[in-house]
């Protein structure tokens, strides 16, 4: 589920809010916050639109798994997602790397 | 790029709503939606698009990767792909369908690449076409869906339907939920493309899925079809969301002492590792996958990986607990009857696309994966669109509709009682997750999950009218419940094994049941039987 919203990179654009489909956020006068946590199903999506990389999902769908944002920042795992996909301006050559067609039919 | 000038018209509203004009009406933002509403706007019609939560980000499709059924028009790979999936479908797949699908899946799928899909190029420099990266296919189609001049209301959950007189539908009202007001679209047709139902088990990207189109369709008097093809589950990490079955081919499932558990396997052995879930945990390692394979597949699906990198896990060389997840009819095949060729459904002014219609007539009694199922919202959806936009030209101007609402439970006052919404979703997922119940069924199982659903029904059609903090989830849990219903009931008509439909009381197939189920009812539950088209047409020649 959703877990962290990093202060110091969000920019409060609220994307998020606008594209979790399961409508978790809400937006303050600052920085938006997890409302509903609860409702979230784990897709990830969030924190592939973010484009600060501010966003963490914590990859355990079923109960909260508190995270340390400053440990969290140690790692790559900030925007990973969104790298892989190619939806950075580094990465974006993945856009069209899908191999799906070699594995069918295994 | 706007494709045509016509916008559905806002109208004048009391304080605390909107409202819309429209000819069609378009209930689900995933792929089936998409396309139905650019099909309906290509046709000139006005079209608004009401998602649940976010049209590009909504349902199974966009936090996935899915194959889709595309086959080159050579006639012996049609055949071949057409041939290929019968028998595990319980040859109730109807020709005729199957080749129209399979053409307008191709066509759909060159002009994903028209607009601008990426779709990878192989080493001959041929490109592949078979399989679509969700995020990316479905950011893609939200910006071809407003090019087209559709009107979008995100968060916007549809909760019951609009009539007319004559019991036509004529458009649905919901909530906004970021809003906080009401939004009502009057429209001359109504395209269902809500998906299938997941019942909340947290199965990647479903959570939005839990029948609400199928409630909203049954209320106006809807029918059913094959719906005791709704228990397929899939593999996952026990602890997270990601399910990619199609990785797990490459898996070795072991018991909890390392002993390797005898017949399990993603494809074809599934219930093997179900049962072995009854006795405790079952582990699984992707020990089957070379270097080359392990390189393709974190290219391919980089959120599968997301499970295992966040935790530490090296899902090649570790072994990590997985489950099965209920996935019901988002991978069943059953769902709303289609009664034409345009996805009509039996009701006036309604249509269906996607997981929310039957996939019968394409997928038998079984899916094994998206491919299918992603060809059949492409298809489904531009057919769906298309004969809306027909339907509603041929309505002609309709402002004058003298319209009513055709919601029921959790929308009146009988009782005094609370609608309690979190306790009766539990109650169903009670009912519905379990194997012993739901995988692997038996006619003295399904009749005591049948009693107690049909008394959840009778409480939760008397209890109160939900508020509006409750009114959302009220009838969610209403929708869960309706189709389990609608499942159980089905799979107690169908006294044999077939498809997806396992009974431990008849566990072979009868070739005298080689039938369509069809089902529907609140209050009461019905069910009858429809011939194969192949009998029809056997029973026509005689």
């Amino acid at each position: 589920m959703i877990e962290v919203i990093d202060a110091e990179r969000c920019t409060s654009c609220d994307i998020c809010v606008n594209v979790c489909p399961t409508n978790v956020f809400d937006k303050t006068d600052g920085i938006p916050v997890i409302a509903r946590q609860s409702d979230c199903q784990t897709c990830f999506l969030c924190e592939l639109y973010c484009p600060e990389d501010a966003l963490y999902v914590a990859p355990h769908a079923d109960a909260p798994c508190p995270t340390d944002v400053v440990a969290l920042r140690e790692t790559a795992a900030l925007g990973s997602y969104r790298r892989a996909v190619g939806w950075t301006d580094e990465t974006r050559d993945l856009r069209g790397i899908d191999r799906s067609y070699l594995l069918f039919g295994h | 790029m706007t494709t045509n000038g016509r916008r559905a018209e806002q109208r004048p509203a009391p304080g605390g709503s909107v409202e819309f004009d429209a000819d069609v009406l378009v209930i689900g933002g995933g792929p089936a939606g998409t396309w139905a509403a650019v099909s309906a706007a290509a046709r000139g019609a006005r079209v608004v698009l009401a998602d649940k939560g976010f049209c590009g980000t909504s349902g199974a499709t966009a936090a996935a990767g899915t194959g889709v059924w595309y086959v080159d028009p050579d006639p012996a790979l049609r055949e071949a792909a057409m041939a290929n999936r019968e028998k595990l479908g319980g040859h109730l797949q109807d020709r005729r369908w199957m080749a129209r699908v399979l053409d307008q899946t191709y066509q759909d799928g060159n002009r994903l690449a028209a607009w601008g899909y990426p779709y990878p190029v192989d080493d001959s420099g041929k490109s592949q076409r078979n399989s679509l990266q969700g995020p990316e296919y479905m950011r893609l189609m939200r910006k071809r869906t407003k090019q087209a001049g559709v009107t979008i209301l995100d968060h916007s959950p549809a909760l019951e339907l609009l009539v007319d007189d004559d019991g036509a539908v004529a458009g649905a009202t919901g909530v906004r939920r970021q809003k906080h007001d009401r939004w009502t679209v009057r429209a001359k047709a109504v395209v269902i493309a809500t998906g299938g139902c997941a019942f909340l088990s947290k199965t990647l990207g479903s959570n939005v899925l839990t029948g609400d189109g199928y409630l909203m369709a049954a209320e106006v008097g809807a029918e059913f079809s094959s719906m005791e093809f709704s228990n397929a589950y899939a593999i996952s990490p026990a602890f997270g969301s990601v399910t990619k079955t199609l990785f797990y081919g490459w898996a070795t499932f072991s018991y909890e002492d390392g002993s390797v558990v005898p017949g399990a396997a993603s494809k074809g052995g599934r219930s093997a590792i179900a049962r072995a879930l009854l006795q405790g945990p079952v582990y699984a390692r992707l020990d089957k996958a070379d270097d080359n394979v392990q390189r393709d597949m974190r290219a391919s699906q980089p959120n599968f990986f997301l499970p295992f990198d966040r935790t530490g896990i090296d899902p090649f060389s570790e072994r990590f607990p997985v489950t099965l997840r209920l996935e019901g009819t988002v991978r069943g095949t059953g769902g709303l009857r289609i009664v034409d060729d345009s996805c009509a459904t039996s009701v006036p002014g309604l249509y269906a696309a996607g997981d929310a219609a039957t996939r019968e007539l394409i997928c038998g009694g079984f899916t094994g994966g998206g491919s299918h199922n992603a060809a059949w919202a492409m298809s489904s959806g531009t057919w769906a669109g298309w004969g809306a936009a027909v339907y509603a030209g041929q309505l002609g101007p309709a402002r004058q509709r003298r319209l009513a609402s055709a919601g029921t439970v959790a929308f009146r006052n009988r009782s005094s009682r609370a609608f309690e919404p979190a306790a009766l979703a539990e109650a169903v997922q009670d009912e519905v997750y379990p194997y012993e119940l739901n995988y692997f069924r038996h006619a003295s199982r399904l009749d005591g999950a049948l009693a107690r659903l049909d008394a959840a029904w009778a409480d939760a059609s008397a209890a109160d009218a939900a508020d509006e903090d409750n009114l959302l989830r009220a009838r969610e849990s209403a929708a869960m419940l309706a189709t389990s219903r609608w499942m159980y009931r089905s799979a107690l008509a169908r006294n044999e094994s077939r498809g997806m439909h396992r009974r431990d009381d008849y566990p072979d197939q009868d070739d005298r049941q080689r039938h369509y189920v069809t089902s529907g009812g609140l209050d009461e539950v019905w069910t009858a039987v429809r011939p194969h088209a192949d009998a029809s047409y056997a029973e026509a020649a005689e």
